[in-house]
């Protein structure tokens, strides 16, 4: 890595349960807006824009195509799009501005997941030999791991309850979350995860402008410097994992030289209680680490932006004075498959 | 402003896929009430099987019976099943790891309640009565006290092997097409064409989707456009697509509506194909309860001279 790269703004939509009078392109537009505007860059001094979203969300191909709309994509940009958390968005986006091919870059990710059933959209990104024809719904195979989880004496129905009610108090600070303050950790949805467990459903997009060196320093007062990023994935077959230990959050972490000095904040992509749990252990958050402030995915779960959301919020904290030294995690898959981790600085006070 | 509109929407597929030859005798075997695994080249053996190891990616085809009889790894009781799942009455997600296997497989546990179930516990495959060859010819595990099933040893070679499955996906949406859309669709039901006008711009979009897309504004101000309009482009189709009740060949165009600054896309009739040009002037045509125009035929006018929809082609 020889190049500095930090994200300098970052901006998101208030995240809701339905959002169905907006199309994605209507939900998604104020937020670049926002997003540009923190900087002064309009669309056409972008060096390179990729974005994060799922068809499947939509239930219709190409969706993402439509969403360009409001990019304003002529003359012609440099555009790409993952099928994934706009996470890695940003990790291709920080590849581009690497390889020096652009000096600034916008990503950004969207979901609406009101218009369908989440938890039955995600199993078709199972195995689709061995897994997907049974419909393991996402909740089913999180309360799989929980279980393990407590089995091998990691934490315990209160705990978990614990995390979920100070993610949301947590919220209350975060006008952009859809469940703030105290909220029922409610009944089973599938034992031993309760509804205070999960993550709620909803619509939401995010933004992020990333841009290297001067350019950085240049458009943000306070750039949060992306120190490392790295990205890991573990084998599809849940029933080969150790459901208990995220060995890819610890080599993604290690590689982005997360264990190298200590963070003050950690926003962790944790849809499930039990996942904070496994998490905060993996990466080795003690009680100094301030973890989540924004509430979490816990709070607000827009899929696809959540991710990025975290690497947002990471940043924005570092732009305010908050914090020096900052993980922002995502995953993506079930049980915590696939995890990306990047350390996020401030210049020195 | 009217309500958005709203419409069920099922995205539905069989999926039909072919499998490679560790796949095949897995579920070839769950028919015959044969369950195999694979050993990797460390002697681990992965239940269900692939075909690379997932530590070193070697292709891995050493295939080895295991028991029908495990154990319970973790579980999470399911008091609410979902459409497609294993069970229609409240049961147990559980990863078991079958006796003679390293790793466990994903099924439903039938159980009477949460307290039946632990993990630790052993249980037992209960076969489906008709079994093709697919993960569902395990119908579930249930509960089971005796003694570990010994395999017989079966070499996964099968007279008739299944080569691939077929698995039905369907998901169901409401589908919302947004403020602007719903501007549009609703003007269709009145048998008016409107867009939006950009802000900056000035451009009208048709139909309008509440973006510019030159601009990445929000668009707002509602412009009606046509009746009549000018064939920017067309193609002659000369397939005949299925489930649709129109005689090819037939003319398929772009159509820039009087007042628009996007050609939208029409089926042109009443004129012979091979008379359809570009600049010919044509307005739509609406049959009864029709929400949309079903074609535009032409209004008879001389055709429109280039310079009018050079910038629209």
């Amino acid at each position: 890595m020889n190049r500095e790269i930090a994200v300098v703004a970052f901006a998101q939509t208030d995240h809701r349960r339905t959002s169905d009078e907006l199309s994605e392109v209507e939900m998604l537009m104020p937020v670049l807006h926002r997003v540009l505007e923190q900087t002064g860059l309009k669309t056409s001094d972008i060096g390179f824009t990729c974005s994060g979203s799922s068809d499947y969300l939509a239930g219709r191909a190409f969706s993402f195509t439509l969403a360009l709309d409001g990019v304003g994509a002529w003359p012609p940009i440099s555009e790409s799009h993952v099928e994934m958390d706009g996470a890695w968005a940003l990790y291709e986006a920080w590849v581009k501005l690497q390889t020096g091919d652009a000096d600034t870059a916008l990503v950004y990710a969207y979901g609406k997941s009101s218009p369908g059933s989440v938890r039955d959209v995600l199993t078709r990104q199972l195995d689709p030999y061995y897994v997907a024809p049974l419909w393991p719904d996402s909740v089913a195979l999180a309360a799989l791991q929980a279980q393990a989880l407590i089995d091998a004496g990691g934490t315990d129905e209160p705990a978990l309850a614990a995390v979920g009610a100070r993610s949301r108090a947590d919220a209350v600070a975060n006008s952009h979350a859809q469940l703030r303050g105290s909220v029922p950790q409610g009944e089973y949805l599938v034992r031993p995860l309760r509804t205070g467990d999960c993550s709620p459903v909803g619509d939401g997009a995010a933004a992020v402008v990333l841009a290297a060196g001067e350019r950085a320093r240049d458009l943000c007062e306070r750039p949060a410097w992306i120190r490392g990023i790295d990205h890991r994935i573990e084998a599809h077959g849940i029933g080969v994992r150790e459901l208990t230990d995220s060995p890819s959050t610890r080599l993604a972490a290690e590689q982005a030289g997360a264990f190298e000095r200590p963070v003050d904040t950690a926003e962790l992509h944790a849809s499930f209680t039990s996942q904070e749990v496994i998490l905060r252990e993996v990466l080795g958050l003690d009680d100094r680490v301030r973890v989540n402030p924004s509430g979490g995915a816990l709070a607000a779960n827009p899929v696809m932006a959540a991710g990025l959301i975290r690497i947002g919020e990471a940043a924005a904290r570092i732009h305010r004075g908050e914090s020096d030294r900052a993980l922002a995690h995502a995953t993506s898959g079930p049980c915590l498959q696939q995890n990306l981790v990047a350390v996020l600085e401030g210049d020195p006070r | 402003m009217s309500a958005t509109l709203k419409a069920p929407l099922t995205v539905e597929f069989p999926f039909t896929r072919s499998l490679g030859p560790v796949q095949s005798a897995f579920l070839t075997g769950l028919r015959e009430r044969v369950v195999l695994g694979v050993r990797t080249g460390d002697g681990r053996v992965l239940v269900p099987p692939v075909e690379y190891d997932p530590v070193t990616a070697e292709e891995i085809r050493d295939l080895v019976e295991v028991a029908p009889t495990g154990t319970v790894t973790t579980w999470a009781w399911n008091h609410e099943p979902r459409r497609g799942q294993p069970l229609d009455t409240p049961f147990a997600w559980a990863l078991v790891r079958l006796d003679g296997a390293d790793t466990a497989l994903l099924h439903a546990l039938d159980a009477p309640g949460p307290d039946a179930v632990r993990t630790g516990m052993r249980v037992r495959v209960r076969w489906a009565e008709e079994r093709s060859g697919a993960i569902t010819d395990i119908a579930c595990f249930e509960a089971y006290d005796g003694d570990p099933v010994e395999p017989a040893g079966h070499s996964g070679e099968f007279a008739d092997p299944v080569t691939g499955i077929v698995a039905p996906a369907r998901l169901d949406y409401t589908y919302s097409p947004g403020r602007a859309q719903t501007g549009y669709i609703n003007a269709l039901a009145e048998r008016r064409n409107v867009g939006e006008r950009c802000p900056s711009c000035r451009k009208v979009y048709v139909p309008p989707r509440g973006a510019c897309p030159t601009c990445g504004v929000a668009t707002a101000e509602q412009v009606e456009v046509g009746p009549g309009g000018t064939v920017t482009t067309f193609c002659i189709v000369n397939i005949k697509a299925k489930n649709l009740d129109i005689e090819v060949p037939y003319v398929y165009a772009h159509i820039a509506l009087d007042g628009a600054d996007l050609a939208l896309h029409g089926r042109i009739a009443g004129i012979p194909y091979d008379q359809v040009r570009i600049g010919l002037r044509v307005e739509p045509v609406w049959t009864e309860g029709a929400r949309y125009p079903d074609h535009y035929r032409p209004t008879g006018e001389p055709d429109a001279e280039y310079d009018t929809f050079k910038e629209l082609l």
